[in-house]
């Protein structure tokens, strides 16, 4: 029945170890909430999380929903990735429109040239969350990603508005997690906190994970802006004196269209991207447009011929 | 570049990954293996802890230009007059700002072949429960004396949290080696000092694990003995901290009992699967599957092994070991695997399998299994019993209520337990005890457990335990205490 593999394993490799911890974590959450559900972005943390979860419950399926908050703001290419893998690894995919909330006027768009409907989010997610009785929401966050990040718990205690206490955080010691909460409050689960972003690198080229062509360097029409490369969309304005060319670029992260900018590259295989996120002198935050981004950085990056 | 103000970047800056830490280092391992190392620090700002991690993460090229520059901008902002890579570890600004609780953050640096995971925990007295939680994963601690003071009390609360959870490799980081003139006579008599607060720490504590210890002269401003070896202490001919956090042993954290019994030639290891979630799929591909998943807890297990189940006390043998659609010979300490056994066994969540070395002779039934600690150290079945005694560090900011329900987490059991008695609790200035006049509840009033507290109790739980001591298993020899009206986290203990 299940395929007869007898490789030598290897022990002890940080992989191996991080893949673990990420498997205990899905499993036990698994078993302390009643309906948890996985956030999918669309983005390669989200697209890990989904195969350690494949990994975690084999040969069963994965026990829960995929739940993907859709901004209607997106790369077209992240949708039809979603589908696909939604139907390779058989699980249910439901969507949360913020463009819904909009139209009932449950939220407010923000004004502007590229309009950011992140913190729109939020909302569509609570309502969600509340309307399906999820009790627990899997994430992609990882401790290295940014200072706040780094004092996230595992198991992350969310009160009935959706709101995280920093102040009243539950201490996690060893593995023991605990799950506990009254009606209404729910957690949010990281079982990649651990992982950096070199090692969710390393990890989708060792267990060969497809991803969105979008992160690997390919010729796109962008506008160059604060030193940031926005992509071309109807859902983008150009300023005066702005315009589109074409640059060879890929992207660090995914999120909005409106928000998420790309870097010049020539990292067209993960070789090659792993190559260039170890050298990278910026987080890969630094490419999101709403975050302050350093313009030494790439003027550095520049100098030093970056691709 | 500005941040040479404030912290003097090493002589050779690294240009990427491959950097030159290899090259200087000599006897570094040359294997693509790539480990992970979990460790704390402990000490104050003022022993130069932030310096020391900043440093630590510039020089291995932890730190981007633009947390950099983010930094440059809070520190003018704050009206310093030079960078505080400080700022990068002290997390977040409304934090340090609305001076709220200072909580455990967790920072990443690697080297070729190793991959760091850093507990970075406040060491004033008022957060022993930070460290207690940051050090629980750790297999290393790093405690920071500065050189003018020498031992001192918090040096000595860091010791006694670092024995109690056992974490094998204590690296003394004697620092600012440079105020002491890099003084060889002040290094030595500090690291006298601490030799002898150890065994005091020892002798009067329960801890039977074996500690390595390290001690490394450094100015952690200046760079020296931090990643590259100091000019300015040619007496000194040990490692400094990056090489030792690069070759210490990684394994010990996991099951101190599996690596210090191998080391001993002893056959016997504390084989331990506690039992997370039933796999069955029952799908047409898989229709009869029945796996358990889990994570090994120490000891190694193969197809075929003998095992017996906990509390059920049913025996039978492993038929396969799965990690997804690979079929591994064998699962060793921290894997996350998959077991099915070769009998039909009414197995759930919250059971242990354990490795079943004496199936070949009489063995008792489990139930009776009751011996006192020095013989049950040549046993490998766990003890089950609905009575132990913990140390336990007190979270909560409500004191411990005898009779109150709590609820107890032990690997993947759960079960209700009330504390029966306080025997002492240990004064955090001196180290030690103060005993309840007669070691019961209700006799004696005079003992509160409160926040940070530790203190040694007895609990008494609803179903039954399976358990190792601590100092012979960290995950079997561990729990939780929950309480079960307002769900909070209240304390963690270790079973002694």
């Amino acid at each position: 029945m299940i395929s007869q593999n007898h490789m030598t394993q290897k022990h002890n490799n940080h992989l191996d170890q991080l893949e673990s911890e990420a498997i205990f974590i899905f499993r036990e959450a698994v078993e302390q909430f009643e309906n948890p559900v996985l956030l999918f972005s669309g983005g390669k943390d989200s697209i890990t999380l989904v195969h350690l979860a494949h990994k975690a419950f084999y040969p069963a399926k994965i026990p829960f929903s995929l739940l993907h908050i859709d901004t209607g703001h997106n790369f077209t290419e992240t949708l039809d990735f979603r589908d696909e893998l939604v139907k390779k690894y058989g699980v249910d995919l439901e969507v949360g429109y913020v463009q819904d909330l909009i139209d009932r006027g449950v939220v407010q768009e923000e004004k502007g040239i590229n309009p950011s409907r992140n913190g729109l989010q939020s909302a569509t997610l609570l309502e969600k969350l509340s309307q399906k009785k999820y009790d627990a929401a899997f994430g992609g966050g990882r401790r290295d990603e940014e200072k706040a990040r780094a004092k996230e718990r595992f198991f992350s205690h969310r009160d009935e508005f959706g709101q995280w206490d920093p102040k009243n955080q539950r201490p996690e010691v060893w593995n023991l997690f605990n799950g506990k909460k009254a009606p209404g409050e729910s957690f949010r689960v990281f079982p990649i906190s651990n992982l950096t972003e070199t090692d969710v690198w390393e990890y989708i080229q060792r267990e060969k994970i497809d991803l969105p062509s979008l992160y690997f360097a390919h010729e796109r029409s962008v506008v160059e802006r604060d030193g940031t490369l926005l992509a071309e969309s109807s859902y983008n304005t150009l300023l005066p004196g702005e315009s589109y060319e074409k640059r060879r670029i890929r992207y660090r992260t995914l999120g909005c269209v409106t928000i998420t900018g790309a870097v010049e590259s020539d990292a067209d295989t993960i070789d090659k991207v792993i190559e260039e996120v170890r050298s990278s002198k910026v987080t890969e935050r630094g490419t999101r447009a709403d975050d302050a981004r350093s313009e030494v950085a790439m003027e550095e990056r520049k100098k030093q011929g970056y691709f | 570049m500005k941040q040479k103000e404030y912290i003097e970047p090493s002589p050779v800056r690294h240009t990427g990954t491959e950097s030159a830490i290899a090259a200087q280092a000599p006897h570094y391992k040359k294997t693509h293996q790539v480990d992970l190392l979990r460790f704390i620090t402990a000490g104050s700002v003022d022993d130069g802890k932030s310096t020391l991690i900043g440093r630590l993460m510039y020089d291995t090229k932890s730190i981007f230009e633009d947390q950099l520059k983010a930094i440059e901008a809070s520190s003018k902002k704050r009206g310093d007059a030079q960078v505080d890579l400080a700022l990068l570890t002290d997390g977040l600004k409304a934090e340090r700002e609305q001076g709220i609780t200072i909580d455990v953050a967790y920072r990443y640096f690697s080297t070729p072949n190793r991959k760091f995971i850093m507990a970075d925990t406040p060491g004033h007295i008022e957060y022993t429960r930070n460290m207690f939680t940051g050090a629980s994963t750790a297999d290393a601690v790093i405690i920071l004396i500065d050189a003018r003071h020498g031992v001192i009390e918090q040096t000595r609360r860091h010791t006694f949290i670092a024995t109690l959870l056992g974490i094998r490799h204590i690296i003394v980081a004697i620092n600012k080696m440079d105020l002491v003139d890099f003084d060889q006579k002040i290094f030595e008599k500090i690291k006298e000092e601490y030799q002898t607060l150890i065994a005091s720490t020892l002798s009067g504590s329960t801890s039977k694990n074996k500690h390595e210890l390290h001690f490394i002269p450094i100015s952690a401003l200046r760079g020296d003995n931090v990643v590259d070896i100091s000019k300015h202490t040619p007496w000194y001919k040990g490692d400094t901290i990056l090489e030792t956090l690069e070759n210490v042993d990684v394994h010990s954290g996991v099951n101190v009992n599996q690596h210090s019994l191998a080391a001993d030639a002893n056959p016997v290891s504390l084989g331990r699967f506690p039992v997370q979630r039933v796999i069955r799929p029952q799908s047409a591909e898989f229709p009869d599957f029945r796996g358990y998943a889990g994570r090994v807890e120490g000891g190694v297990f193969r197809p075929g092994d003998s095992v017996v189940i906990f509390p059920s006390d049913q025996k039978t043998r492993i038929d396969k070991i799965y990690k997804y659609k690979n079929e591994p010979t064998e699962a060793v300490s921290s894997d996350s695997i998959v077991m099915t056994l070769v009998d039909d066994i009414d197995i759930s969540r919250g059971d242990m399998i354990v490795q079943d070395y004496l199936q070949k002779s009489a063995r008792q039934p489990i139930h009776q299994i009751h011996q006192p600690i020095h013989q049950y150290a040549y046993q490998s079945l766990p003890q089950v019993s609905n009575e132990l005694n913990v140390l336990v560090n007190w979270f909560s900011a409500t004191n411990l209520q005898i009779d109150r329900l709590y609820i107890l987490r032990h690997t993947t059991l759960e079960t209700k337990a009330v504390v029966k008695s306080i025997e002492y609790k240990i004064d955090i200035q001196t180290l030690t005890p103060i005993h309840t006049m007669e070691n019961r509840v209700g006799t004696d009033i005079d003992v509160k457990i409160g926040k940070n507290d530790i203190a040694r109790i007895q609990i008494k739980t609803a179903k039954p335990l399976y358990f190792d001591l601590f100092s012979q298993n960290k995950v079997t020899g561990s729990i939780l205490l929950i309480d079960s009206y307002t769900n909070e986290t209240v304390a963690a203990g270790v079973v002694v």
